[in-house]
């Protein structure tokens, strides 16, 4: 007796070394996944949410203008006190480099600071023992700006370190000098119709690739397996090609004298050759073809794993065939649908080279701004801010696709 | 013994670099452009026997310059920037600054090419450019690019706010010395983009240097706005596109020093050849941008001189691209530009 229960507690604790052994070795075997996660995705997005509110170049370089303008009401001129504390605050700075990170940040407050800052750190120092008055004589002496308060609200608005406004900007709002969010004036409003330009091109995509890939899907799926993957190879193959390759044949086959029009114009279809670059046109077409197989291979799964014998059943049973489609076997490659639709909508509102090559002025979406803010304005907290309302975006339309379809997404 | 061997083997790799020839990356735009340099510059410079050049190709972001500068791992050496990045790069503290006692008398440059942190390498210029098998007589100012009666068709521009919005305020009538001082008030810049809105419904956007003349050959546009070398590498592939010069907006490149370069004194070596006239005269042989290095001209012949933005009678009626301006006001005209193509 004694001994049997001796060794169930033995076997218990072995049974328990043997689980806490497995487990282990479990989060092991998924350990190089998740520091690759960490690595390259989760601590990517975290410094790009922080560089989105951070704000450290004038509060790290006009610490003594800050406080002297902590007091002040930003409608009347600033105290003299503020343009002596500017002064020393200038003069104090280590290297140029600072001066120019504190003049490109004012200038995408204000334009026109980039130079007024840069020129009166070069013209410092202003004398010593002067009082705060001689100093702001001087100042103004040497750049007749500094009596404008644009400047100064733009300092004492940015005074601390973090800041809400790059987000503001990027959903066109703003904060007014006294602190009020507004809205931008409108020839300055832009980003919220960017957005909903990316969102609008990028539904019409996946609506395209939808209509396209669902015959053909299904076609594939009810052929036998050797012709099928033929066939796929033939969906495949562009996928593999590079995508700036597939753009710049879209050039070639839909400029003016290209191929499409020169059809068409010998087809007697058309009387003038259509316009069909650098507009919507081209950069829709564009954009369906790259992201076909996106919708073909989930679609293509479910559809292989619906039995062909629930179509016919229901025909069988007096069903008219349209109606058993829409019924019976639509419902069944819901999930396909759902994968596919998702799939190609998030992969279509982050493109960027595409509608930058075939599109024009305002066909260009979120990304090319963020890219634009990246290389060539180098406003990186503008791209992050960007960054973050694109993601925020994406999230929120993720959550309302599992809310209509109810189930995680499945790639079939 | 083996990992001993493996090691010193991998410290030799490491070090042979530092025995060899030293290595210069030298990054500019490619293109028609980036092989003129090569037969001017990199070749004769390596030939020389100073250093190999690793030639890259970059599209103007100054976002990788920062990027290498803020993390300290310079993998490039000497970069071409544009005019408005050489000021800013140099305020921020991306470029080195540059000694001119070894690179040569500042006296034989174009004022132009002289920057504390760049120096020029050639003076392009952004022009109408048209097909000449297409039209007899071409547009002669931005008055006529504007006329869509006259000239029946789509007109290529550059997406974005630079130069269009010059463009546009010399086909209102602006003098090209003006132009700058009538942009810089509100009241300008309305002025510019309204007469840009006149135009919208014609305008076919480009995005690269290679495609404006590309545009003209295959018919997409009658005329468009275009970078000069780009017009005349096409002219010498045989294509038949002429220049307009008038209101022509020329600008500089610059060779920088990327600062915290490993590499620096060669790189100066390499800035001090390529400012050289001979070195020059022969780039501009090979692509039509204007010497920053006067002595160049005198060595250049008169078939050669008349097709450079430099030359008397194309840069009588051009406007220098002003960098202060755009550097002040670049970021907030771009999103008046993007918000006005929405519209």
């Amino acid at each position: 007796m004694s001994a049997a229960v001796l060794g169930s507690t033995e076997l218990r604790r072995s049974l328990q070394r043997v689980e806490t052994r497995r487990r282990i070795v479990a989060i092991a075997l998924t350990l190089p996944l998740l520091i690759f996660l960490l690595a390259t995705l989760l601590v990517p997005i975290g410094a790009l949410l922080v560089r989105a509110i951070e704000n450290p170049e004038i509060a790290g370089t006009l610490p003594r203008t800050g406080a002297a303008l902590a007091g002040w009401d930003r409608k009347a001129e600033p105290p003299a006190a503020a343009f002596a504390a500017l002064a020393a605050d200038l003069g104090a700075l280590k290297e140029t480099s600072d001066a120019g990170a504190l003049a490109r940040r004012l200038n995408t407050e204000v334009a026109g600071a980039r130079s007024l800052i840069m020129g009166t750190y070069r013209a410092l120092p202003l004398g010593d023992g002067l009082s705060p008055e001689q100093s702001r004589e001087k100042m103004l002496a040497l750049d007749a700006r500094w009596a404008e308060l644009k400047y100064w609200q733009a300092i004492a608005k940015n005074a601390s370190r973090w800041t809400p406004d790059y987000l503001l900007t990027a959903v066109d709002l703003r904060r007014s000098p006294d602190g009020r969010i507004e809205q931008v004036a409108p020839d300055q409003r832009v980003f919220t119709r960017i957005l909903g330009r990316t969102f609008q091109i990028s539904a019409i995509v996946t609506l395209c690739c939808l209509l396209l890939a669902y015959p053909l899907a299904y076609w594939l799926s009810t052929l036998p397996a050797r012709k099928a993957n033929v066939l796929m190879i033939l969906v495949l193959v562009p996928f593999w090609t590079s995508i700036l390759v597939r753009v710049a044949a879209w050039i070639v086959l839909l400029q003016r004298e290209g191929l499409v029009n020169k059809s068409l114009l010998a087809l007697s279809i058309v009387d003038e050759p259509l316009t069909l670059l650098f507009n919507r046109t081209g950069v829709i077409i564009s954009m369906v073809h790259i992201l076909l197989p996106f919708m073909i291979l989930p679609l293509y799964s479910v559809m292989k794993s619906v039995p062909p014998t629930y179509l016919r059943a229901a025909v069988s049973l007096g069903s008219p065939p349209l109606a058993a489609f829409f019924r019976v076997y639509l419902p069944q490659t819901w999930p396909g649908i759902g994968a596919g639709g998702l799939l190609v909508f998030i992969l279509a509102i982050g493109y960027y080279v595409t509608p930058a090559l075939l599109g024009g002025a305002d066909d260009q979406m979120l990304s090319y701004y963020i890219a634009q803010y990246t290389n060539v304005d180098v406003n990186w907290g503008m791209a992050c801010a960007l960054g973050t309302v694109l993601l925020t975006a994406t999230l929120i339309l993720y959550a309302a696709y599992r809310r209509v379809v109810k189930s995680e997404l499945s790639l079939g | 013994m083996k990992s001993f061997r493996l090691t010193a083997g991998l410290a030799a790799l490491l070090a042979l670099p530092a025995f060899a020839q030293s290595q210069l990356t030298i990054v500019n735009f490619g293109g028609a452009n980036g092989n003129a340099q090569k037969k001017a510059y990199f070749e004769p410079f390596e030939k020389s026997g100073a250093a190999k050049i690793q030639a890259v190709e970059y599209n103007g972001e100054q976002a990788k310059i920062k990027a290498m500068v803020e993390t300290k791992k310079i993998t490039w050496d000497v970069v071409e920037v544009e005019s408005p990045d050489v000021s800013r790069g140099c305020d921020e503290g991306l470029f080195e600054k540059l000694d001119y006692g070894k690179i040569g008398n500042k006296a034989d440059f174009q004022p132009a090419a002289i920057h504390e942190c760049g120096i020029g390498i050639f003076v392009w210029s952004t022009v109408m450019a048209y097909n000449g098998d297409k039209l007899k007589d071409g547009p002669q100012t931005w008055a006529d690019f504007w006329d869509t009666k006259k000239f029946p068709g789509k007109r290529g521009l550059r997406k974005g706010a630079r130069y269009n919005l010059e463009f546009a305020l010399m086909a209102d009538g602006v003098k090209p010395a003006d132009v700058y001082k009538v942009l810089a008030t509100k009241e300008g810049a309305d002025r510019a983009f309204k007469k840009l809105t006149e135009l919208k419904p014609s305008i076919q956007w480009w995005e690269a240097g290679a495609q404006p003349p590309q545009f003209l050959v295959a018919g997409d546009v009658v005329m468009t706005s275009a970078y000069n070398g780009r017009i005349d590498a096409a002219q010498r592939e045989g294509k038949n596109l002429k220049i307009g010069w008038s209101g022509g907006i020329y600008d500089l490149d610059y060779w920088t020093i990327v600062k915290g370069s490993p590499n620096k004194d060669a790189a100066l070596k390499f800035i001090a050849f390529a400012s050289s006239p001979d070195a020059q005269a022969e780039y501009a042989r090979n692509i039509s941008y204007g010497p920053t290095n006067n002595k160049a001209l005198a060595k250049l012949d008169a078939k050669v001189l008349a097709m450079l933005p430099t030359s008397p009678a194309n840069s009588k009626d051009a406007l220098q691209f002003n960098i202060k301006f755009w550097a002040d006001q670049g970021e907030e005209l771009e999103k008046r530009f993007a918000s006005w193509a929405a519209q």
